[in-house]
C-alpha cells in the first residue's frame, strides 16, 4: 500500500509541475463553458424579420409588437403583399417572413379559428427551427390571453414538447452538458492514456514492471489522481453551469455528482484501453481525439441534434458515452427527473464500463511481449 | 550456483532473429561485459534476464530462478538500469531516488551504505529536477536507482553510451567498487575499449556469441601477424593497402590503419611496398592485438562462416 501512495503522490508531481497539464485540465473546462455558453449558444438575438399585414386589425398590430418586443426579432421591413415575400429572403435580410391573411380578424370572430402563416429561411436550419418556435410561443401565448377558460383556442398551434423544459431554447442549456462530458472525456481518457504512453517512451515503464508493483498497483495509481483531478473539474463545471449561465438544478445534486463519478471512471477505462495499445504519446493522443473527441462532438447530440442526423449515424450514435450522459445531466439538471427515469442511460455507462474494464484486463501484459 | 545461466535461449522479432541460440555462464561476483555493436541483440538478451521478455526457445535463471516460471519472485532481486536513463526528469534528485526506493520497499536510508561513494556527488544537487543533470550525472543517478534496493545482480544496458570520457572512467571505477563487494554485475557496452574494465566478456554480434573469455583470452585469440601502419595520404594508403598481396585484412583504427598480413611477411617487405607506390612519411610497427582487432577478426570469421554455410 505504501508503494502505491508513493506511485500517486509522483502522479501528482507530474500532472502539478506541467503547467500544459494544469492548463488542459483547469483552463480547457473554463473556457469552453463560457465559450459554448455565451458566444456560441445557437440563441438568437434581433433576427431580422418582415411582416406582411394584409389584415390591419388590432389583433395584428399587437402579435407584431408582441414579436418585436421580444427580444428575438427586429423589423426589417413591412411588406405589402404576397409579391415582396421572395425578393426580401433572396436579398437575404430577412429570416423570417410573418404573414397575416386579409381576413384573419374576421376568421377569428366567425370560425374561433385562423391563421397565420410563418415562413423561415430554411438555408439556415437551426436558426429557421428555432425562429418559428420562438414565434409560434408568443403567438401561442396571446390566443390563450384572448380565451376565456374552457373555450377551444382560437388558433390551432402546434406546440413541440421538448420545449416545455426550455420554453426559450436557451443554447446554454443544451451546451452545457456536452461541454461537461467533452470536457470529462478529454482530461481523463486523452491524460491517462498519454501519461501511461510516455512511460513507455521513456522506459521507465520497463524499471516499474520490474519493480515488485503490479500492473494493476501501476494503473490505478495512474488513474487515481485523474480520477479526483476529473470529478473537481466536472463539480467546476456545474458550478460555473448553474451561476454563471443561470441552468437550474432541478434534480437531486447526489445523483448527478454520482452519474458524473461513473462517466469519469468510463472515460478512464477508455483511456487505459488506449494506453495498453499504444506505444507512444503521439499515438495515444491521436487514438483519443480520433475515436473520443470527434465521435463525442458528432454524434452525441451535442451539437448536431441526433434525430436529423442520417440513419447510418443515428444507429452509431448509440455506441458514444457522452450521448447517454448528455441525456442524463438533462434529465437531472433541467428535467428534474430521477434515477427511475434515467436508470437505462445508467445501465448503459456501466455495461460499457465492464466490457472495457474487462478488455484491458485480458491486454494486460507483465511483460512487455 | 551460477549468478546468471543462460541455456540456448532464442527470440525473434516479427522475423528478425534478435537474439540466435546464445548459452552463457556469469558466476558469482562477476564483472562481466556484453561487447557487440548496435543492433547484435544485447538489449534483447537483457529484457529476457530480467522478465520483461519470454524467450522463444532455451532457458534463462538468474540467481537460481527461472526469468519466465520465477519471475515474481526474481524481480526483487535484480537491480535494472535500461539503456535511456529511466528517470523522471519532471522529479528532483532526491524524489527519483525515494520514489524508486519506497516502490522496491525501502528506503534511501536502509541502504544508504551501497550507495554513498555514488551519491555524494549529486547531493549538491538534490533539489534539481532530473531532467536537467547533465549525462554523466542522470548516469549517476539512474545507477542509484537500480541499486537502491540491495540487488544481488545488477544489469546495466549500456550504461556509458552517450556519457564523456571522465564521466565513463568515473563510472566503470564505480563498478569496479560495487564488485568488490559482491555484487554480480552483467554490463553491455559498444566500445571496445571498455572491455578490458570486465572479469570476463562475451562478444556479441548479429544475436550470436562469438567468443566468451576474459578480455587477454580474446586478445589472445589473435594469431595473425599485425601492423600499425600510418602514412600523409590515409585513404590511398588504405586503398593501396587492401589492393596489396601482403594483405588478409586492413581497417581505419583511429589515425592508425590496422593491417593483418599472410605469416612470414615483415615491416620491410610493407615499407618497400608502399615507398613503391609513392607514400610519404610511412610508419610501420608490429603491434600486439586488443580486444577490437579480434572483434574484427571474428566478425569477418563469422560472417565468411554463415555466407558459406
Amino acid at each position: 500500500m505504501k508503494r502505491f501512495f508513493a506511485f500517486v503522490k509522483k502522479e501528482f508531481f507530474h500532472i502539478l509541475r506541467d503547467r500544459r497539464t494544469l492548463l488542459i485540465l483547469f483552463g480547457l473546462p473554463f473556457v469552453q463553458v463560457l465559450l459554448f455558453g455565451f458566444a456560441l449558444t445557437n440563441e438568437i438575438k434581433n433576427a431580422r424579420i418582415a411582416i406582411l399585414d394584409l389584415d390591419h386589425s388590432q389583433h395584428s398590430r399587437q402579435i407584431t409588437s408582441r414579436l418585436l418586443s421580444s427580444g428575438y426579432f427586429k423589423l426589417e421591413q413591412q411588406l405589402d403583399s404576397y409579391k415582396g415575400i421572395e425578393p426580401a429572403f433572396r436579398k437575404g435580410k430577412v429570416k423570417m417572413v410573418i404573414v397575416f391573411p386579409a381576413r384573419f380578424t374576421a376568421e377569428l370572430a366567425h370560425d374561433q379559428a385562423a391563421q397565420i402563416q410563418v415562413l423561415a429561411d430554411a438555408s439556415e436550419q437551426n436558426t429557421a427551427i428555432s425562429l418559428t418556435n420562438y414565434a409560434t410561443n408568443i403567438i401561442q401565448s396571446y390566443s390563450a390571453e384572448l380565451n376565456p377558460v374552457g373555450m377551444n383556442p382560437p388558433m390551432q398551434l402546434d406546440v413541440q414538447s421538448r420545449m416545455v423544459f426550455n420554453p426559450e431554447l436557451k443554447g446554454a442549456f443544451v451546451f452545457v452538458p456536452g461541454v461537461m462530458a467533452m470536457v470529462l472525456l478529454l482530461v481523463s481518457a486523452l491524460m491517462t492514456s498519454v501519461t501511461i504512453a510516455r512511460e513507455k517512451e521513456t522506459g521507465t515503464m520497463e524499471v516499474l514492471m520490474v519493480s515488485p508493483l503490479t500492473q494493476m498497483q501501476i494503473l490505478f495509481g495512474k488513474v487515481l489522481p485523474y480520477l479526483l483531478l476529473s470529478f473537481l473539474n466536472g463539480c467546476m463545471i456545474i458550478v460555473l453551469g448553474i451561476n454563471l449561465l443561470g441552468i437550474p438544478l432541478n434534480g437531486s445534486l447526489g445523483l448527478l455528482l454520482a452519474e458524473t463519478l461513473l462517466f469519469i471512471f468510463l472515460a478512464l477505462s477508455i483511456g487505459i484501453l488506449i494506453s495498453t495499445i499504444a506505444e507512444t504519446q503521439l499515438v495515444a493522443m491521436f487514438a483519443s481525439l480520433l475515436i473520443m473527441l470527434m465521435p463525442t462532438i458528432f454524434l452525441s447530440g451535442f451539437i448536431f441534434p441526433i434525430e436529423s442526423m442520417p440513419k447510418p449515424l443515428q444507429i452509431l450514435s448509440n455506441i458514444i458515452p457522452a450521448k447517454y450522459f448528455i441525456s442524463i445531466v438533462k434529465g437531472i439538471m433541467i428535467k428534474g427527473v430521477g434515477l427511475q427515469y434515467l436508470w437505462k442511460e445508467t445501465l448503459v455507462l456501466f455495461g460499457m464500463a465492464t466490457v472495457i474494464n474487462a478488455v484491458s484486463l485480458r491486454n494486460l501484459k507483465t511483460r512487455l511481449g | 550456483m551460477d549468478a546468471i545461466q543462460i541455456d540456448r535461449v532464442s527470440k525473434a522479432f516479427a522475423g528478425t532473429q534478435a537474439v540466435n541460440d546464445v548459452s552463457l555462464t556469469v558466476k558469482k561476483g562477476e564483472l562481466f561485459g556484453l561487447i557487440g555493436p548496435d543492433g547484435a541483440g544485447k538489449t534483447t538478451l537483457f529484457k529476457i534476464l530480467v522478465t520483461l521478455l519470454r524467450p522463444d526457445q532455451g532457458k534463462a535463471q538468474v540467481n537460481g530462478m527461472d526469468v519466465v516460471g520465477d519471475f515474481r519472485k526474481l524481480r526483487p532481486l535484480i537491480g535494472y538500469m535500461p539503456g535511456r536513463f529511466s528517470l523522471y526528469p519532471d522529479l528532483s534528485v532526491e524524489e527519483n531516488l525515494s520514489f524508486f526506493a519506497t516502490v522496491f520497499g525501502t528506503t534511501i536510508a536502509a541502504n544508504y551504505e551501497l550507495i554513498r561513494d555514488i551519491y555524494v556527488q549529486l547531493e549538491p544537487f538534490k533539489n534539481r529536477r532530473a531532467g536537467a543533470l547533465s549525462g554523466g550525472m542522470k548516469q549517476k543517478l539512474a545507477l542509484c536507482c537500480a541499486l537502491i534496493h540491495k540487488p544481488d545482480v545488477l544489469f546495466l544496458d549500456e550504461p556509458t553510451t552517450g556519457v564523456d570520457a571522465v564521466s565513463r572512467k568515473e563510472f566503470w571505477d564505480m563498478l569496479h567498487r560495487l564488485n568488490e563487494r559482491g555484487l554480480t554485475i552483467l554490463v553491455s557496452t559498444p566500445y571496445m575499449d571498455e572491455a578490458g574494465q570486465c572479469d570476463r566478456i562475451a562478444l556479441m554480434q548479429t544475436g550470436q556469441i562469438l567468443a566468451v573469455d576474459t578480455p587477454a583470452g580474446v586478445e589472445n585469440l589473435f594469431q595473425k601477424p599485425l601492423f600499425a601502419v600510418k602514412a600523409r595520404e590515409t585513404y590511398r594508403l588504405i586503398q593501396d593497402l587492401r589492393a596489396a598481396p601482403f594483405t588478409e585484412t586492413c581497417y581505419a583504427f583511429g589515425e592508425y590503419l590496422h593491417l593483418t598480413s599472410l605469416p612470414s611477411v615483415t615491416a620491410e617487405i610493407i615499407r618497400d611496398y608502399l615507398i613503391q607506390k609513392y607514400h610519404e612519411a610511412v610508419e610501420i610497427k608490429p603491434i600486439k592485438a586488443g580486444i577490437e582487432d579480434s572483434f574484427m577478426a571474428l566478425m569477418q570469421h563469422h560472417g565468411e562462416g554463415s555466407q558459406h554455410g
